[in-house]
């Protein structure tokens, strides 16, 4: 497995997603390719609506792709597994279970055959990762949002998935608290080396986190546009995003993508179908994200 | 001003009822001494109940016992046939909540036996039984589950999927799914059941134990209907619908609690 490091660690090829049967379907996720190397991190920013979601929980394994194939080092993705850990978008923490216990499932079920004291501990550690050690013994309600997605990148994390899939993790957030947990997210990337697939709607969150940006187009039949790798040294300054040259040109061509083809291509198709069709798979679309 | 609005609703909320009670006491008293006279008076009723609510658990004979020494069996029976209701009613609710396939072929069986009295059930009890005792027990128990498994049913549908996905993200034994997720999400729904289900059981057993002779509240009052003491029906009356309210009152401050945590 050590030769696989530079090669595509997470690997979608051809892969096409829709919902519904007949005239009334609808394609989310058309021809998606993506490759991943192993400890990237790849941000993959789109319109709200256009599929996100879907993606996420094809790369989960929580639902199969109509078409195409999912390889995570080399194995075909077959359903979730503890390799693969996600961070949902709306926190889904256990509400009956404290920050502590939260982690603590997810400790105890993928590391079964460790004494007590140990999954613990590695529950501790990692609620102290994402400085939550003092609100360890808080329900889920007691917490802030800000406070709820730590935990939950707590659990994601405590599991030790080989990728960590975030879905719009930071997006219920205020932009205070956004700011503070995307500056987390990149301390914690730099510790643990993960390969990450983060997902946003946010360019400027993409252009402090990612290695590598992938624009999705609006929907439906969503694809990906060209890749925009972020040459720019970390720890980035966000107070430099808005004059210096290098973020300009990255988020200048993410948008351009963004607003041009992008956003072309999804008017290209709808116009291309029936009315009724193109209102349909509409509706469709953004209930499946 | 806190402190006045606090003593003020303490007040309304003892004076208020108490003009209710009074209120009821005196029409019950136009309508004995004008329209019914077989309606015995409040103050008749008092003077003829009298040992039964001052000595409550006092055991003269089989059939002149204190009010809470008949509420107490029937509290027994009651206790039995809803524990075999909720034994029943949980896992059976389950099962409908879980599967598409079960809901789809039972539920039809389900909304037709749910409506059917508790009359009915005894003789078909008795019939199979062929004793009072647990022709009893199946009354109160095919009766009172149905809430129950309605509501568990209700509760194993209303998970949400999110719960659910990341049960399955992080892998989770059948065992720990159950008990981890779905259990206590389904938890609050199900206690709403449990306490119209304990209602229902304390509606049917009164019927229960007129039509076996069961000693119980129940079958005091039929027996003292039988031996023309009219005062004795309402005192079991009271005594029936307070034991309820009490039941009702301690279910839903347990449910108040769980749906808080």
């Amino acid at each position: 497995m050590a030769d696989v490091t530079n090669a595509a660690f997470l690997e979608l090829s051809g892969v096409c997603k829709g919902y519904g049967k007949g005239d009334a379907r609808s394609e989310v996720l058309a021809d998606i390719d993506l490759s991943v190397a192993r400890g990237e991190l790849v941000c993959i920013v789109g319109y709200s609506g256009a599929g996100k979601t879907t993606l996420v929980s094809l790369m989960a394994g929580l639902s199969a792709p109509d078409r195409g194939t999912i390889t995570l080092a080399g194995k075909p993705v077959k359903g979730p597994s503890a390799e693969r850990g996600v961070v949902f978008q709306n926190y889904s923490l256990l509400p009956w279970l404290t920050a502590f216990e939260n982690v603590y499932l997810a400790v105890d079920q993928r590391f079964a055959s460790w004494p007590k004291a140990r999954k613990r501990e590695h529950a501790e550690k990692h609620l102290a990762l994402v400085n939550l050690a003092a609100a360890r013994d808080k329900r889920p309600s007691e917490l802030s949002g800000g406070m709820r997605q730590r935990v939950a990148l707590a659990r994601a994390l405590a599991a030790d998935p080989e990728v960590l899939l975030m879905d719009e993790p930071l997006s219920a957030l205020d932009a205070l608290t956004r700011a503070t947990l995307q500056d987390e997210i990149a301390r914690i990337w730099e510790q643990s080396k993960k390969t990450v697939v983060l997902i946003t709607n946010d360019v400027d969150e993409a252009l402090l986190l990612a290695d590598r940006i992938i624009p999705l187009s609006v929907g439906p039949a969503a694809t990906f546009g060209p890749a925009v790798a972020v040459p720019i040294p970390r720890p980035r300054d966000r107070k430099a995003m808005n004059h210096d040259a290098r973020f300009k040109a990255v988020r200048n061509e993410v948008i351009e993508y963004l607003l041009g083809p992008g956003r072309r291509r999804g008017a290209a198709d709808r116009a291309a179908a029936p009315v009724a069709l193109a209102n349909a798979s509409d509706s469709d679309t953004v209930v499946a994200a | 001003m806190t402190t006045k609005a606090k003593f003020r609703f303490d007040a309304s909320a003892i004076f208020l009822p108490g003009i209710g009670v009074l209120l009821l006491l005196l029409l019950w008293a136009i309508t004995s001494s004008t329209l019914s006279k077989n309606l015995p008076s409040p103050a008749k009723t008092w003077e003829v109940s009298k040992p039964f609510v001052t000595a409550p658990f006092e055991k003269r004979g089989e059939l002149d016992q204190g009010v809470a020494r008949f509420a107490w069996y029937s509290l027994i029976l009651v206790a039995k046939g809803y524990a075999i209701a909720l034994l029943l009613g949980a896992p059976l609710g389950f099962i409908l909540g879980w599967s598409k396939l079960f809901s789809k072929s039972f539920d039809p069986i389900i909304q037709v036996l749910r409506p059917v009295s508790p009359l009915a059930w005894l003789p078909l009890g008795l019939v199979l039984f062929e004793k009072s005792h647990p022709a009893a027990l199946f009354t109160i128990a095919i009766c009172a589950m149905w809430p129950t498994v309605l509501n568990t049913a209700l509760g194993v549908r209303s998970i949400p999927q999110d719960y659910l996905n990341v049960a399955r993200v992080l892998q989770l034994s059948p065992a720990k799914t159950f008990f981890k997720v779905l259990l206590p999400a389904a938890l609050p729904y199900m206690f709403t059941g449990f306490r119209l289900s304990l209602g229902i059981a304390w509606l049917v057993i009164v019927a229960v134990e007129m039509l076996t002779g069961t000693p119980g509240i129940g079958g005091f009052l039929w027996q003292e209907y039988n031996s023309l003491i009219y005062e004795h029906i309402i005192l079991c009356i009271l005594t029936i619908g307070i034991v309820g309210f009490v039941l009702d009152r301690l279910m839903s401050a347990v449910e108040h609690r769980l749906k808080a945590a």
